[in-house]
């Protein structure tokens, strides 16, 4: 096969079909930033609840004085029902879930209040009493909360059983929408992608009829009469899709390294590294999706 | 070279075969006029030889190839060992004669050095020296069709097929295509030339098929166009006939 001459009929193709070729570099462009954004917020999701199931701990809160709730009856935990706890917790049962416990008393618990809500006017009025003796556990297996919150929540002295989990549920259920809503949306945007390189090539395709039908009837072989297609949309595609890798660079670089690592410190954030696992899927998936487009679109010309 | 073994062809939506059970055989090196109305199956012959076209019944051989079991990926290699005419000389208007003809052996992927030679010698064969360079449309009719013979023959191939070449053509233009396409005969190649010019099959006395209504109604050698009505009509009845005792 002649390298010099399909090339130049892939540029002639291009060139002839400009703005449909336009048409798909921007509709690749936009569905496959879609599909590295979800990408990309899939690894967040994932990062963030590494780190912090990870710090995750489940938190048994004993009675105070002033409590009613649970299984308190406004009686602050007797040190029996305190030594109870911590028999179960490191009884044969509970003991191959737990990877270490520590018990916070109620001044241990002031104090950790104080530091942390130094700016808030609550800081006046609570008192140490009011705060609940805990017993802080971190499990092996994050998972398995409910094994602690079964055996310790009927016991005598125990306000609460909670798992720190819970309160992380809320914010990766509004990140994980948002990573669907983009995948959704992607999926559209590649569905018009695909159709338009399809009638590009169709198009491409039909204002060469007449070299078609001369390669045919000379007996040029499928493979070459189809290559100078597959090509121009694969090539349409790849400058689409290297524009959404450069996007994803720019919104990594510009937007979570320059504002969101900023803002939230505390907060572990995707970096690089990720980006340079999602810019060449992006790639992959936008040349596969155009050569196999492509490919379906010449093979009407191809029947003999 | 060619044989067709009871083909017929039947095309969707026309009850009618355009070749009805059609049997012949055409040897290597033969002249062939394919003769008869517009309609008569002339061309569908031609598209069955080149495989555009699967036959409805029957078996089809082109040079040793049962065509019915060539794989369609095979189809262009074979078709590499044809060479093809038509009445609209089916040029690139936008390539020079040389890039015409050598476009069909850049699409073979034959090599730049055999093209350099390939090209002007069968140019030269066609008369057509110093007119390389010029465009289809700044030719005569009959020197397109040259150059379409010469796209043709280009890659040697065993037979030439040519779908009303003079078509398009007047009588002298006519007689000198029909001089070229003798002498490509006279160098070996099968030349097999649906034609609707009488004077042409008069005058050249070759093996005459005529086809009528997907049916063979004579096939002889050294023959003429023969369109006095007394023999096709009794031909005719006599065919019809037949078929009515068979049925």
């Amino acid at each position: 096969m002649r390298l010099g001459l399909v090339l130049g009929e892939v540029g002639s193709g291009l060139r002839r079909n400009v703005s449909m070729v336009v048409a798909v570099v921007l509709v690749t462009f936009i569905s496959l930033t879609f599909v590295g954004t979800a990408a990309l917020l899939q690894l967040q999701i994932n990062q963030m609840k590494g780190y912090w199931y990870d710090k995750a701990q489940v938190a048994v809160y004993l009675c105070t004085e002033t409590d009613t709730t649970g299984n308190c009856t406004g009686a602050k935990a007797t040190q029996d029902q305190i030594d109870g706890v911590e028999a179960q917790l490191s009884s044969q049962v509970l003991a191959p879930f737990v990877d270490r416990s520590y018990f916070e008393t109620q001044d241990e618990a002031y104090q950790r209040f104080t530091t942390q809500f130094a700016d808030s006017p609550a800081t006046e009025f609570v008192q140490p009493s009011y705060l609940n003796e805990t017993f802080w556990v971190n499990l092996k297996d994050p998972t398995q909360s409910d094994v602690l919150t079964e055996s310790l929540s009927s016991l005598a002295g125990v306000q609460s059983v909670v798992d720190q989990r819970g309160y992380l549920d809320p914010i990766f259920s509004v990140l994980n929408a948002a990573s669907y809503t983009a995948i959704g949306i992607a999926v559209l945007m590649l569905i018009a992608a695909v159709l338009l390189i399809a009638t590009t090539i169709r198009l491409s395709a039909f204002s060469r009829r007449r070299e078609l039908g001369i390669m045919r009837l000379v007996g040029a072989s499928n493979r070459f009469i189809q290559t100078p297609f597959i090509l121009e949309g694969v090539i349409a595609a790849l400058v689409g899709s290297v524009l959404a890798g450069g996007a994803l660079i720019a919104i990594v670089n510009f937007f979570v390294k320059g504002y969101l690592v900023t803002t939230f410190a505390s907060t572990p954030f995707i970096g690089l590294r990720e980006t340079a696992i999602v810019v060449p899927l992006v790639i992959v998936i936008g040349i596969a999706l155009a050569a196999l487009s492509a490919n379906v679109a010449i093979r009407r010309y191809l029947k003999v | 070279m060619i044989r067709f073994d009871e083909v017929t062809k039947v095309y969707s939506g026309n009850p009618r075969p355009a070749l009805n059970s059609v049997t012949l055989e055409i040897l290597k090196g033969e002249f062939v006029f394919l003769v008869g109305a517009s309609g008569s199956g002339k061309s569908s012959f031609l598209r069955l030889v080149l495989k555009e076209e699967k036959p409805s019944k029957g078996q089809i051989h082109v040079l040793g190839q049962k065509l019915g079991t060539l794989s369609s990926r095979k189809v262009p290699y074979f078709r590499r060992n044809l060479g093809v005419v038509f009445q609209d000389f089916r040029l690139l208007p936008q390539k020079s004669v040389f890039d015409n003809v050598a476009f069909s052996l850049q699409v073979i992927g034959k090599s730049k050095g055999f093209i350099q030679e390939a090209v002007p010698d069968v140019l030269k064969m066609v008369g057509l020296v110093g007119k390389q360079q010029r465009l289809p449309h700044e030719l005569s009719g009959g020197e397109q069709q040259r150059v379409a013979i010469a796209r043709a023959i280009v890659n040697k191939p065993s037979i030439l097929l040519a779908d009303e070449p003079t078509g398009n053509l007047d009588p002298s233009t006519s007689a000198g295509i029909m001089t070229l396409l003798e002498r490509i005969n006279a160098g070996g190649t099968t030349v097999i030339m649906a034609t609707h010019d009488a004077g042409i099959v008069d005058q050249m006395q070759r093996r005459v098929i005529e086809l009528s209504a997907g049916n063979i109604l004579r096939d002889e050698r050294h023959g003429g166009y023969q369109t006095q009505a007394v023999p096709i009509q009794a031909i005719g009845v006599e065919d019809l006939s037949l078929r009515g005792a068979d049925e």
